[in-house]
């Protein structure tokens, strides 16, 4: 294997490895700062609790994505030199601001949250919850900057000897997928965190452990669980069209759109043979045409308008993004199914229920890493789209026996720190709440 | 021209200080993490030890981080060639920083293998503290680079002993912070063994800086002819000398000081040595990446300086709100 192949096989797999926990981060976060705001207001122990244990949870989970989050600093130098050279103008400062901004922001009071329970003031410590939460918000929006400007580049010029410069911060800051990607993000992120709540309480109160405490958990967990899905329908319809308009060949590979026609169908699932650019599956007609722009027969562009070369690999990217709509549609009804239950009294009853919440923890894990995915690999073959190709990224002096013994490593370490991970979170599931 | 390099200048020194802040910060932690056994003679004391750093340590890290962005944003070019360029120390010393990270909370969770979390701990502290220092030593004594800025060594290059002694004197710098700050931590035999800990490794460290100090004069002509280089042996020298006083008064708050003032001296001189250097190449000083041809553009330098001007207080002032929080002697029982 060619070590451009090699390096691009160690960050998929180092990044798709540590978006797992600055997922889980902004979700439980947000969990702490609505039990902890409780807390303050009503002095009641049982958010309290809810606090404490998510902490304890959170002290593992923010450990794994910091000590993960430095590879993903240091692999831009170790492999991809050529693309660092070339965009330190613009990617440098975004993720020098990411430090600055946020991660200090949220580092420093982590420690806070996870250690000093006893040392501060109630005030004070909902203060350091709501600092770990912006801070965690702010670090995920100057990394979503960085992705964004890859996607879709502003605020930059190129000069005669082909070097990028920043032209407009502002530009390239608010470049046109930065907000949509992040309100994106950030919502698969709070389903991410909601789910685990409410599959963890929900465990509880099915098995009658932690009574009141399990049951205020639960109705947090489900109130975020019923509320963001639906969010994420409008964010990702959002996000769909910001695709369609400024990575039409994307958007194509999407769907599997060989030829720009009106009336486009919509797939639910499908299976897409490039050969002979084929598409087979069930579809809605229509469907995707009216979701555009409401028009049934708006015109869409398809993947013969543009050169094969610049091609993605159009059924890994169509499969990878209909698992993720696919789960995003599941967790909308299950969501709502549970809010139901919820406002009809009958959720701590209705056993079924509960019982499957627990086993839905890993689905929005599978719903971004599909979704990112989507994101990266429908962008290929560029790094930075129509700007630098990923071939042409890659370290220069690194031989792909180098990369092969570091991803040997990281595939070693980064399962053991996998392994770990479950294993210490069932056990302090089954720790449960101080009483 | 004239503004280019003044904002050049200011973000050599402005990494300078992230790097200088993340050894002092992060050196204690990597310290104690080297010395677990050394210093803790039961679990209760490892405890203690390690409860002392446990809600700082990943806020001092971000140091390194932050420091590693503002190199990337300033300075592209030795960015790109040191990480590359150095590609299988730099994997090494990410593997012993996420040992070092996660083994501290493992061994909390897991009692069952607490010992074999302890061993993560020690050596991922231990292996990431030498390399540090070997490769900064490399990048100021001079690597072989072409004219693409390429580096042309590979990994045994980097293991030459001018770079050596480099790491030796990070890792004494860093077991005296680490000695220190147990000091001020801590209470009682725990304290006791930590104060030994320091007169042995004043010992260590005033003849490594000693030895650091001969070596740099004589590997680099016109280095003594600069004030910066006497600013530096001097506060080292001011640093051990007042340790010394300090431990013979059972003084435990000033060795800290005493040890953090005696590494900013090492660090004066390295600067002093390596400016406007940023890797210096050992084959042809023409083909040396400096900050003047490595850099990226005025707009970019501008608006980082805004954001690391206003941005840096910020986080000074809450991290020391925060050390605050934790001042005073660390209990074993902590709130996990």
């Amino acid at each position: 294997m060619s070590a451009l192949l090699l390096a691009r096989i160690q960050f998929a797999l180092t990044v798709g490895f540590h978006f797992l926990f600055p997922a889980m981060t902004l979700g439980v976060t947000l969990v702490i700062l609505i039990s902890e705001t409780g807390y303050l207001i009503k002095k009641e122990e049982r958010y309290r609790r809810i606090t404490d244990f998510l902490a304890r949870l959170l002290g593992l989970i923010f450990v794994i994505g910091a000590a993960t989050g430095l590879t993903m600093e240091f692999s831009f130098g170790t492999n991809w030199s050529n693309y660092s050279r070339a965009v330190g103008d613009i990617f440098g400062p975004l993720l020098a601001a990411e430090g600055v901004i946020a991660f200090f922001l949220e580092s420093v009071f982590v420690g806070v949250l996870i250690f000093a329970r006893d040392r501060v003031s109630p005030k004070v410590y909902w203060l350091s919850a709501l600092l770990v939460f912006i801070g965690g918000h702010l670090s995920a929006f100057w990394i979503i900057v960085a992705n964004s400007w890859m996607q879709t580049p502003a605020g930059y010029a190129v000069d005669a000897a082909g070097k990028i410069a920043l032209t407009s911060f502002a530009d390239a800051v608010f470049n046109p997928s930065t907000h949509v990607r992040f309100i994106h993000t950030v919502l698969a992120a709070w389903m991410t965190g909601a789910v685990m709540v409410a599959g963890i309480a929900g465990y509880y109160v099915r098995k009658g452990l932690h009574g009141q405490t399990a049951r205020t958990m639960l109705k947090i967990g489900i109130v975020l669980f019923a509320l963001t899905p639906v969010l994420q329908l409008g964010a990702g319809h959002m996000h769909a069209i910001e695709v369609i308009n400024m990575q039409p060949e994307k958007a194509a590979a999407l769907e599997g759109h060989f030829v720009t026609s009106r009336g486009v169908p919509l797939y639910a699932v499908g299976w897409v043979d490039t050969a002979s650019e084929t598409t087979y599956g069930i579809s809605v007609p229509k469907l995707l045409s009216f979701l555009y722009n409401f028009d049934f027969n708006s015109e869409i562009k398809g993947l013969r308008d543009f050169p094969k070369a610049h091609w993605p690999p159009v059924n890994l990217v169509f499969q990878a993004y209909h698992v993720m709509v696919g789960i995003g549609m599941l967790a909308i009804a299950l969501g709502l199914l549970g809010a139901f239950l919820l406002v009809t009294g009958r959720l701590y009853q209705t056993r079924w229920y509960l019982f499957v919440l627990p086993f839905l923890i890993p689905l929005p894990h599978l719903a971004h890493e599909t979704g990112w995915m989507t994101a990266e690999i429908g962008r290929q073959p560029w790094i930075i789209y129509g700007l630098m190709k990923t071939a042409d990224a890659a370290s220069v002096v690194v031989s792909a026996g180098n990369v092969l013994f570091s991803l040997v490593m990281f595939s070693l370490i980064y399962l053991l720190l996998f392994v770990m991970f479950v294993m210490l979170c069932v056990k302090l599931v089954k720790q449960g709440p101080a009483s | 021209m004239e503004t280019i390099q003044n904002f050049q200048i200011l973000w050599y020194a402005l990494i300078f200080v992230l790097l200088l802040g993340y050894s002092l910060l992060d050196g204690f932690d990597l310290g104690i993490g080297s010395l677990l056994p050394f210093l803790g003679r039961d679990k209760e004391e490892r405890d203690t030890l390690i409860h002392s750093i446990g809600p700082v340590w990943d806020g001092n890290e971000v140091w390194l981080i932050t420091g590693g962005g503002a190199l990337f944003a300033a300075f592209p070019q030795a960015y790109a060639t040191a990480f590359s360029g150095f590609y299988v120390a730099m994997m090494l010393v990410l593997f012993a920083l996420i040992f070092r990270a996660v083994s501290m909370e493992f061994r909390a969770h897991d009692a069952v293998r607490a010992g074999l979390w302890e061993k993560a701990l020690v050596a991922g502290s231990a292996v990431a503290t030498v390399l540090f220092g070997v490769a900064l030593g490399n990048v100021i004594y001079g690597v072989p680079l072409d004219p693409r800025m390429e580096y042309t060594g590979d990994f045994l290059t980097l293991l030459r002993p001018v770079p050596l002694l480099f790491g030796l004197t990070g890792l004494a710098a860093v077991l005296l912070q680490g000695a220190a700050w147990a000091v001020m931590k801590t209470e009682g035999a725990l304290q006791q063994r930590a104060f030994k800990a320091v007169r042995i490794l004043l010992g260590v460290n005033g003849a490594v800086a000693i030895l650091y100090f001969i070596v740099m004069a004589a590997s680099f002509p016109g280095l003594t002819d600069r004030p910066l280089f006497y600013a530096g042996v001097l506060l080292t020298l001011l640093g051990l000398v007042g340790l010394f006083f300090s431990v013979r008064r059972q003084n435990d708050g000033a060795p800290f000081w005493e040890s953090s003032c005696s590494f900013i001296g090492l660090w004066l001189v390295a600067g002093a040595a390596q400016f406007p250097n940023l890797i210096k190449a050992s084959n042809d000083p023409r083909l040396s990446l400096t900050i003047f041809n490595s850099s990226t553009g005025l707009h970019t330098l501008k608006v980082m300086s805004v954001i690391a001007l206003i941005g840096m207080p910020i986080v000074i002032g809450y991290t020391v709100f925060v050390y605050r929080i934790f001042k005073g002697k660390t209990r074993p029982s902590g709130s996990y």
